[in-house]
């Protein structure tokens, strides 16, 4: 069988289109190629999704933990602990288990059922966990980053007349992207690493249609040679990281356009926001 | 344990929820909180020791060890670290196995054949006989090697940037003096590194004891594997038979993480600000004007 025949067979398998059946022995390097590749279409559905609604979520947390109001605080604040105090591979499992436990057959709401079946499954359930997640230690990115607006940028703001939502959109949110950016970008990586988590704690692969690392299990465990799946899948994770820097990199001098080149902070690498 | 639980159908309320605490199993239950405590105590030395070695080999003149130590430490940005937990332990034990049967096995053949990894009896590690004891400790100690390498590799980022955020001016002055490489790195560099490295050692004991539910996923009976095992539904066969309770058991492990994550903090706050005290750093110029 040709390499070619093996990417049209396995391309896709991990989305449910293609071979059914799992290659089960004779191995080629080209399958677990494919497979292990294939597999990142998750891992890439999982941190994209969960990194563009956590964007969201975390600076609305982050403005919150800053309010000086208690009722927004305390809140933001307990989330905040919550999500980074525990590991996230307790927490699939937690939420596993709590969304196994809703009624089989749906809630009947107004009349209408809602359906829960969805929820326990990897695509959606997974997806929330990691959303909360990413959000929770973004949040506290944004947050630090939001303490260390400059004190003369707000004044201007002020002098200029700007008040409430204007000059949060023009000067405070603009500058706290800004500062808060290169350690976004560390979180941005780990929330990718993240994402192999999900098919080895509690949500299964349904068809056995699995991630990067589930495949690259899969591979390992059948042949009892681990040296060639596992750098396969690292292999991939490389390339996904270094991605990941290019495209926060143009964002971050987007973010940092206006100031002279040497006065912009570089992405250093800092592990601080791993799970 | 107790007199009374000799007859847990007997049971309710209460009584039935005292005995069924104090099984056999609940207490190894217990006990495997102990593992994750001693994973701790391990590897956060050893992987001190480990990203130690991997800083100054980064620093190292030598072309090759500085290549080696730099290696090293990017070893981590780019690949997630679960895949050095399912790859390194298995590696280990195969690369183990390996070297024992050249040396071992009377004919030794190639160990790896189509889909299969093959060794001779005696060269198993351990032995096919040896007790189950056995087994286990090794399975810990190849999960011990796994999150020391991984957590190396983080402590020498910290070490390594710890290191050269030691002022130049320092070394040099201790080069002036005629001083050996080796001796401005005992005498100079390594005691004023601690302050700048501490903050980022504090990071990884938080991301370290975050990491300690992945010992599940090498197999070892730790409070993951128990809280599923005990939780799931037990049916009328069993002596406390009860639905499936693995939420209640998960949410004692997140109360344990979030407790160990707390205590974590206040203890590192405390040891931050001894290790800031008289130093010549943005902390303890705080320190200073406070007590001023």
């Amino acid at each position: 069988m040709s390499c070619i025949q093996t990417i049209a067979d396995y391309g896709l398998r991990s989305i449910g289109i293609g071979e059914r059946l799992l290659p089960r022995s004779d191995f080629t390097m080209c399958q677990q190629f494919t497979l292990i590749g294939s597999g990142m279409i998750w891992n890439l559905y999982f941190g994209i999704l969960a990194l563009l609604a956590g964007f969201f979520l975390a600076t609305t947390l982050a403005v919150a933990k800053n309010s000086d109001r208690a009722i927004f605080r305390k809140p933001a604040e307990w989330f905040i602990f919550l999500f980074r105090g525990s590991p996230l591979f307790i927490q699939f499992f937690l939420a596993y288990e709590a969304f196994a436990m809703l009624p089989r057959a749906g809630f009947p709401i107004l009349g209408i059922t809602v359906a829960t079946d969805w929820i326990t499954r990897a695509w959606a359930g997974a997806l929330i966990v990691l959303f909360f997640n990413t959000s929770a230690y973004a949040a506290e990115i944004f947050y630090g980053a939001l303490r260390s607006v400059p004190k003369g940028d707000m004044e201007a703001a002020d002098a200029y007349g700007m008040t409430g939502w204007t000059k949060f959109r023009r000067v405070t949110w603009p500058t706290m992207l800004r500062l808060g950016w290169p350690s976004y970008t560390n979180e941005a990586i780990f929330l990718f690493h993240a994402t192999t988590l999900v098919f080895f704690s509690g949500f299964p692969a349904f068809r056995q249609e699995g991630d990067a690392l589930y495949y690259a299990k899969y591979f390992a465990d059948k042949t009892f040679n681990p040296f060639i799946p596992y750098p396969i899948a690292a292999f991939y994770f490389i390339l996904l990281t270094l991605c990941v820097i290019a495209v926060f990199g143009v964002i971050n001098r987007r973010l940092n356009r206006h100031l002279p080149q040497e006065s912009r902070e570089r992405f250093r690498f800092r592990p601080q926001i791993i799970r | 344990m107790f007199e009374s639980c000799s007859d847990p159908s007997a049971l309710h309320g209460l009584g039935w929820l005292l005995c069924y605490l104090t099984t056999g199993k609940q207490i190894m239950f217990y006990g495997s909180f102990g593992i994750v405590l001693i994973l701790l105590a391990v590897t956060a030395p050893v992987a001190l020791i480990f990203g130690f070695g991997g800083a100054l080999a980064a620093r190292s003149s030598a072309a090759p060890l500085r290549f080696l130590g730099r290696g090293y430490i990017a070893m981590v940005r780019g690949v997630p670290d679960i895949i050095f937990f399912l790859f390194v332990p298995i590696a280990m034990d195969q690369g183990l196995e390996y070297l024992k049967s050249r040396a071992v096995c009377p004919d030794p053949g190639p160990a790896w054949t189509g889909n299969e990894f093959h060794v001779c009896a005696s060269a198993k590690i351990p032995l096919g006989t040896a007790p189950q004891f056995y087994h286990e400790a090794y399975g810990f100690a190849l999960a011990v090697v796994a999150f020391s390498i991984v957590y190396g590799a983080f402590a020498a980022n910290v070490l390594f940037g710890a290191m050269q955020a030691v002022p130049r001016a320092q070394l040099e002055t201790a080069e002036a003096y005629g001083m050996t490489r080796a001796q401005v790195n005992r005498r100079v560099l390594i005691p004023q590194m601690w302050a700048y490295a501490i903050p980022g050692l504090s990071n990884l004991w938080m991301i370290l004891i975050k990491a300690t539910p992945l010992l599940f996923l090498l197999g070892i009976e730790d409070i993951v594997y128990w809280a599923r095992e005990l939780g799931a539904t037990k049916s009328s066969i069993y002596a406390y038979p009860h639905p499936d309770w693995r939420l209640y058991y998960f949410l004692v492990l997140l109360v344990f993480y979030l407790v160990m994550t707390k205590l974590s903090e206040i203890v590192l706050a405390r040891i931050n600000r001894r290790l800031a005290f008289g130093q010549a750093t943005a902390a303890g110029e705080a320190l200073r004007k406070a007590d001023a």
